[in-house]
């Protein structure tokens, strides 16, 4: 007698045998599959912050993975776990793409511990992105605390890049003491050699610091706005762009020209995990980028 | 919908027929509670006798069949610094007789999830398309509040559909699997007296349900966001995650690596996981976006009745009532919908 079910192979399936390709989203492939790639650099930028270059090893794989601005990573240290981190460096640049990761937890520790030459796995992209197509013809406010300067950086670099499409620019960086900024090496380059309007303030100055002191929003006050001409985007803790956001929104801008990263603990970065949600929206499908009317509306965002 | 009728002899015949070919999974009884009555589980049988199709409910929902506690989601083998991946998806094809509406409809939701459009899950498809189902209509189990959610009713997500027509089976078929399967065995079709008996087993079932109120429920969770309500039941709620390893529908998890004692190995492990765990939000640094117990509780409820609902129409919850039978404080889910609805009227 012949059996009464066929098995069901799904990797028969024609689309799990395609590159692997996390922008497509809606296709079915290996999810749990990773791109190795390998530590190519390691920058040590503070006592805590450390950001590693990573190249992806298969060429083809390499030549197809692309990002927007603001979108994320997992990345995987297999036998110590695998960690959502965005994406730090320009989406134009192909060889490989920067990490900026923070000494926090397991696999942050052993990251930091890693030399060059170590592989990782990397899975992704994953997420929205900032909308920088959309912001073309206006002036751009990019506004970071602490390392909220990693997620900010890629949006950074892309406008950089893109200068004669945008009028002002403005670079707003906040953090608490003068030993934690990061990218410190290239802010004459950005605030110089881009003309953009660069400005850095500490909550705590020490006997080198001669820049202002204070919070972040004290630079924001210094700045004329056109509202309506005007895009912005936040990157920081919570409570840092909840008043960024409500000065600006005093100012005039649009909440749907305002957008902000959030941070959230993630499993899967494919809204399967549920550990990102915010009520019950997921952070890694319809976020971390969001505008901030639709944060307005996540009970749980702020 | 093609519909059949099948003799109880036959119906003997045909699950035998499976029995010798398949792994089959079927409601059996495992004991009695303390009050003598009788506790049911899915699990693996060998014979007709060990299968309990009369059972009221069962403790655990049939998800562990596609959504395991643990599962592997791929290992690393390590080798001179260098290491390798192997993924392996489950194929073995089993059958799962005896599943409810409601187990039913909580594979449909689920279905929407994690093999709908956005990153497919291969894990779950694997294990779905490989699972040969065989429901069954019942009368309303002690609690139940699925009729109240839309859950009492399935027209599709299985292959075989049974009710019980006292000497015989009507069957409902949705699948060419199901209709070939059902082929081995001598079945014929309804007569009108079939279809009446049918429609009136139906009509018994659908009459008997306790109303719940959920009329308007998203937009009342909203309202309720900062209700009393809420630290009422979290007060007695221990964060044990009971509820959500009950429950058909709850499929959020972890992932842990595990490394094997020699270090040559190391597995990707996913685990089921639970929102009332006190962890369950924290990130890295220390900071728990979700750390009282008020705010845990809450969110389960807010998936389930709002923001499914916004996601796909319809709510997470089929209300099996599965989470308020095993809570061991009490809490469930009939009452605090209750509270909600009432706190207002009060």
């Amino acid at each position: 007698m012949t059996s009464l079910f066929r098995p069901y192979y799904i990797i028969q399936e024609s689309e799990m045998a395609q590159p692997l390709d996390y922008n497509r989203r809606s296709r079915l492939k290996h999810v749990d599959q990773v791109f190795r790639s390998e530590i190519i650099n390691i920058i040590p930028l503070t006592d805590m912050e450390k950001l590693f270059q990573l190249r992806i090893l298969d060429g083809a794989e390499r030549e197809r993975f692309s990002f927007l601005p603001g979108q994320f990573v997992m990345v995987e240290v297999p036998g110590y776990g695998e960690i959502p981190i965005s994406i730090s460096s320009s989406p134009s640049h192909k060889g490989y793409i920067e990490l900026c990761i923070r000494r926090a937890g397991v696999v942050t520790g052993i990251l930091h511990k890693t030399r060059r030459g170590a592989v990782v796995g990397l899975r992704g992209p994953f997420g929205t992105h900032f909308p920088i197509e959309r912001m073309r013809g206006n002036h751009i406010l990019l506004i970071a605390g602490g390392l909220g300067l990693a997620p900010l950086r890629a949006p950074i670099l892309n406008v950089i890049e893109n200068r004669t499409d945008f009028h002002d620019v403005h670079i707003l960086y906040g953090t608490r003491q003068p030993d934690m900024l990061l990218f410190n090496y290239q802010y004459e380059e950005w605030n110089r050699i881009s003309d953009i309007n660069l400005k850095v303030i500490v909550e705590q100055g020490d006997e080198s610091w001669t820049g202002p002191v204070g919070l972040i929003t004290d630079l924001l006050k210094k700045i004329r706005l056109e509202p309506l001409e005007t895009y912005a985007i936040i990157c920081g803790p919570p409570v840092m762009f909840k008043f960024v956001c409500a000065h600006l929104q005093r100012e005039g801008i649009p909440m749907d020209r305002m957008f902000v990263s959030l941070e959230r603990r993630m499993h899967c970065g494919m809204g399967k995990c549920c550990r990102c949600n915010i009520g019950s929206t997921y952070t890694c499908l319809s976020g971390p980028v969001f505008d901030y009317w639709t944060v307005m509306n996540l009970k749980e965002a702020i | 919908m093609l519909f059949k009728v099948l003799g109880k002899k036959e119906f003997t015949t045909f699950i035998e027929l499976l029995l010798n070919d398949t792994e089959v999974i079927a409601p059996k009884q495992v004991g009695v509670d303390t009050s003598g009555k009788p506790l049911h589980q899915y699990l693996p049988v060998q014979a007709f006798t060990e299968i309990d199709l009369s059972y009221e409910t069962t403790e655990y929902s049939a998800k562990t069949y596609f959504l395991p506690f643990r599962e592997n989601l791929s290992t690393c083998s390590f080798l001179d610094m260098v290491w390798d991946r192997q993924i392996k998806y489950r194929v073995q094809p089993r059958a799962i007789i005896g599943l409810h509406a409601c187990d039913i409809n909580a594979l449909l939701k689920l279905d929407k999830v994690l093999a709908g459009d956005r990153f497919p899950s291969p894990y779950y498809i694997s294990r779905r398309k490989n699972t040969f189902i065989v429901g069954i209509d019942h009368d309303p189990c002690e609690g139940g509040f699925c009729q109240a959610v839309g859950a009492d009713v399935v027209t599709h997500g299985f292959d075989l559909y049974l009710t019980d027509l006292e000497d015989r089976y009507f069957v409902a078929i949705n699948s060419e699997r199901g209709f070939n399967v059902l082929q081995r065995v001598k079945t014929r079709e309804p007569t009108a007296r079939d279809n009446n008996d049918y429609l009136d087993v139906r009509r018994r079932i659908a009459g008997q349900f306790k109303p719940l109120e959920v009329h308007n429920l998203p937009n009342l969770m909203d309202i309720e966001f900062e209700s009393k309500v809420w630290k009422k039941w979290a007060d007695k709620c221990l964060s044990c995650g009971s509820c959500a390893m009950v429950c058909p529908t709850c499929y959020c998890y972890g992932i842990e690596e595990r490394v094997s004692m020699d270090n040559a190995e190391s597995a990707k492990v996913k685990q089921l996981y639970s929102c009332q765990f006190l962890d369950f939000a924290m990130v890295a640094g220390g900071h728990n976006f979700r750390p009282d117990r008020e705010t845990r509780l809450k969110y389960r409820y807010y998936h389930q009745h709002r923001g499914f609902v916004e996601a796909y129409e319809e709510p997470l919850c089929v209300g099996c009532y599965r989470c308020g039978r095993v809570c061991l404080a009490g809490i469930n889910p009939t009452d605090i919908i209750g509270d909600l609805q009432t706190e207002y009227q009060e």
